[in-house]
């Protein structure tokens, strides 16, 4: 075991399934002789050729739609989105062919987009948001969003081997800044299962990606005033552990919903409305959803500060639900 | 510069000489015959479309080629399954779909919405898919199969086989900026595609005049370091080795070609628009350039066929049309419940 990165984790990734598997490629802008604007494909050119590395031209509308249809011909490409804000380019690819083949022609589209998104880089509106949601709610896709590098390495090896086309946003704040051990055995993260990341009891926390780490904080701070948070990382967003949200709910109570992504039309409503309908009976408080505002990512410090959640927002949230 | 849309589209027409000559093309006699009979065989099977639609059996729309049988049937008749070769076609092409072995049963089940369609009722009309044939169907977004078809063949490349594949776009579609972003694509990675631009004069309503400013679209192919063609899309045996040399380009590893062939969309965009739109004269002017009479005059001028045989093969066609209008009303329509399945694949 090792302790590597978030980014490694990705990178490690890719690496060992395109070594298992000789139908997987990958393409995008720069990711070859550059190594990818993050630095993700770094060596892969010389270690796997440019046809298992391509250099693509600067088309996100080509670069998905090459993808499926190499996808739909017996492939397992690997796409990468230099910046997930650019995935708008090829939406159309995206929810009108990747996601409706199977559906309509039997044809599967087993392909994986892959990119950075979020924010809290000082990257402003367009380096910066959480596009997630706008595809959550288009059958026919899988979206996975992990927090940590065990779940980075596992979610992207299990949607490489998924037959079907899987949104994989990766989260930048996170790249460099978390760390864990690793192994180096293979083992996968099924889609759509959710994981605790720390138990609790007095209220829960349903949250992904870098909004995770933030939970985690402010639960270390109430837990020192004897309140046990817990929080439940979902690492799916499509399809997404229900049975794991339930079970949370119905343990704990009192239920913030917390995500990164804008507030209105965000998937803390998707959440919520399910657990209205299946935990009502469970509920000792109305649920409570923490989000950024309803903005666009604003580029300068204070005002990204003001946009984001941040573990004094958790805290007085959770403060709320607890004094109900 | 043209002012009206019957002008520009006159223009057209005088472009071209609308005689089909008799230059070697590499085809013997049952291939000129095959010719005829995919365009008769398609011109045949809209028409009876039509009548069911009319008669209320067919819901939705009903999008029709006619007058574009040249087009879709010489172009696909210089594909060949066994070398790998795949079908990425568009509205207008019933032509393409027959010539490249899909067959009447499954185009009428398509549009009779049932359950043994490709589709199994998922999806309508000429959107009709066909994987086991190598035949992918179209989505309304017009100019989105560009980027699809351009992997399609780029994974042909990769495994280095060679077959090529066809694809098509009107001269709407050929505006969408997928249709940039993905020829540019097959251009710079050299991929087997041939991309067929079916220049039919309207898009919908919309004249050539209001959807471009450019003499002729085949020209971009300047713009992506292709080679560009400009042909008569009513002459299929012009059609057939225009694009025979783009198929024979793209296997021989040599990359992507563009062909422009012009022709008059004779109906509306769909059954349901009624065409006013379009000037009497201008669809009268394009009747006496039909297609299929012309080459079917050619055949006979050249002793390829003789009345007889020729009222053989219009019978042999209808025939075959009644058997699978039959075959298909004949046909089980979806389970309800079957509308949740697919979604996903194991």
């Amino acid at each position: 075991m090792a302790v590597i990165t978030y980014i490694q984790a990705i990178t490690d990734a890719l690496r060992e399934e395109m070594h298992r598997d000789k139908s997987v490629f990958l393409l995008g802008e720069d990711i070859g002789q550059y190594g990818g604007a993050f630095r993700v494909t770094q060596g892969f050119l010389q270690e796997f050729g440019a046809e298992r590395v391509m250099d693509t031209p600067l088309s996100e509308s080509a670069i998905i739609g090459v993808a499926a249809g190499a996808a739909m011909a017996g492939f397992r490409p690997v796409a990468e989105m230099q910046f997930m804000d650019f995935i708008t380019v090829g939406f159309n690819q995206i929810v009108n062919i990747c996601a409706k083949m199977h559906y309509r022609a039997g044809l599967k589209v087993p392909l994986v987009i892959r990119g950075p998104s979020g924010g809290n880089v000082h990257g402003g509106p367009f380096h910066s948001q959480n596009p997630e949601a706008w595809f959550v709610r288009v059958p026919g896709l899988k979206v996975v969003a992990p927090s940590t590098p065990y779940d980075a390495k596992g979610l992207l090896k299990a949607g490489i081997r998924d037959n079907n086309p899987v949104l994989y946003f990766e989260h930048k704040y996170l790249y460099r800044r978390i760390k864990e051990e690793v192994p180096e055995e293979d083992f996968i993260v099924p889609i759509g299962r959710g994981e605790i990341k720390r138990s609790g009891k007095d209220v829960t926390v349903i949250t992904y990606a870098a909004m995770v780490h933030v939970a985690l904080e402010a639960a270390e701070e109430l837990s020192r005033e004897g309140v046990e948070v817990e929080v439940v990382d979902l690492r799916s967003l499509l399809p997404y552990d229900k049975e794991l949200i339930l079970d949370s709910v119905r343990r704990c109570s009192r239920v913030l919903l917390l995500h990164e992504d804008t507030l209105t039309g965000g998937l803390a409503g998707e959440w919520a409305g399910y657990i209205g309908e299946n935990a009502f009976e469970d509920l000792d408080a109305p649920i409570k959803r923490l989000a950024s505002l309803d903005t666009p990512v604003p580029y300068a410090p204070p005002l990204e500060e003001y946009f984001l959640p941040n573990k004094e927002k958790v805290l007085k949230a959770l403060r709320e639900l607890l004094a109900y | 510069m043209p002012q009206s849309n019957a002008e520009n589209a006159l223009a057209e027409a005088a472009k071209f000489a609308f005689k089909i000559d008799d230059r070697d093309y590499g085809l013997k006699k049952e291939d000129y015959l095959k010719l005829l009979y995919f365009m008769k065989l398609t011109r045949s099977a809209e028409n009876r479309i039509i009548k069911l639609y009319r008669q209320g059996k067919v819901v939705g729309g009903v999008y029709l080629g006619t007058g574009m049988e040249a087009t879709s049937v010489g172009s696909a008749y210089a594909l060949d399954f066994n070398k790998g070769d795949a079908l990425f076609p568009l509205i207008r092409d019933l032509g393409a779909h027959f010539t490249f072995g899909q067959t009447p049963r499954v185009y009428f089940c398509q549009y009779l919405n049932r359950a043994n369609s490709p589709t199994r009722g998922k999806d309508g009309n000429i959107h009709l898919s066909d994987p086991g044939k190598r035949i992918i169907g179209m989505i309304s977004h017009l100019s989105a199969m560009i980027p699809p078809a351009v992997g399609w063949a780029l994974a042909i490349k990769l495994r280095r086989q060679r077959g090529v594949v066809m694809n098509y776009i009107g001269n709407g579609g050929a505006q969408v900026g997928d249709f940039h972003e993905g020829l540019n694509f097959a251009a710079v990675h050299k991929a087997p595609l041939v991309l067929i631009i079916e220049n039919n004069q309207y898009a919908y309503s919309t004249p050539n005049r209001l959807q471009y400013a450019c003499e002729r679209l085949s020209d971009r192919a300047i713009g992506y370091g292709i080679a560009g063609f400009h042909i008569d899309g009513t002459n299929v045996l012009e059609v057939y080795g225009t694009c025979r040399r783009a198929v024979e380009r793209a296997r021989a590893g040599e990359g992507p070609t563009l062909i422009e062939a012009v022709s008059m969309r004779m109906r509306g965009h769909s059954e349901h628009d009624d065409h006013k739109y379009v000037p009497k004269e201008l669809l009268e002017e394009w009747a006496r350039r039909d297609p299929i009479e012309r080459y079917q005059a050619f055949l006979l001028e050249k002793g390829l066929l003789t009345p007889e045989s020729l009222k053989t093969l219009e019978s042999q066609v209808e025939g075959e049309i009644d058997e699978a209008v039959q075959f298909a009303e004949n046909s089980p329509e979806p389970e309800p419940h079957t509308a949740a399945e697919g979604v996903y694949a194991d």
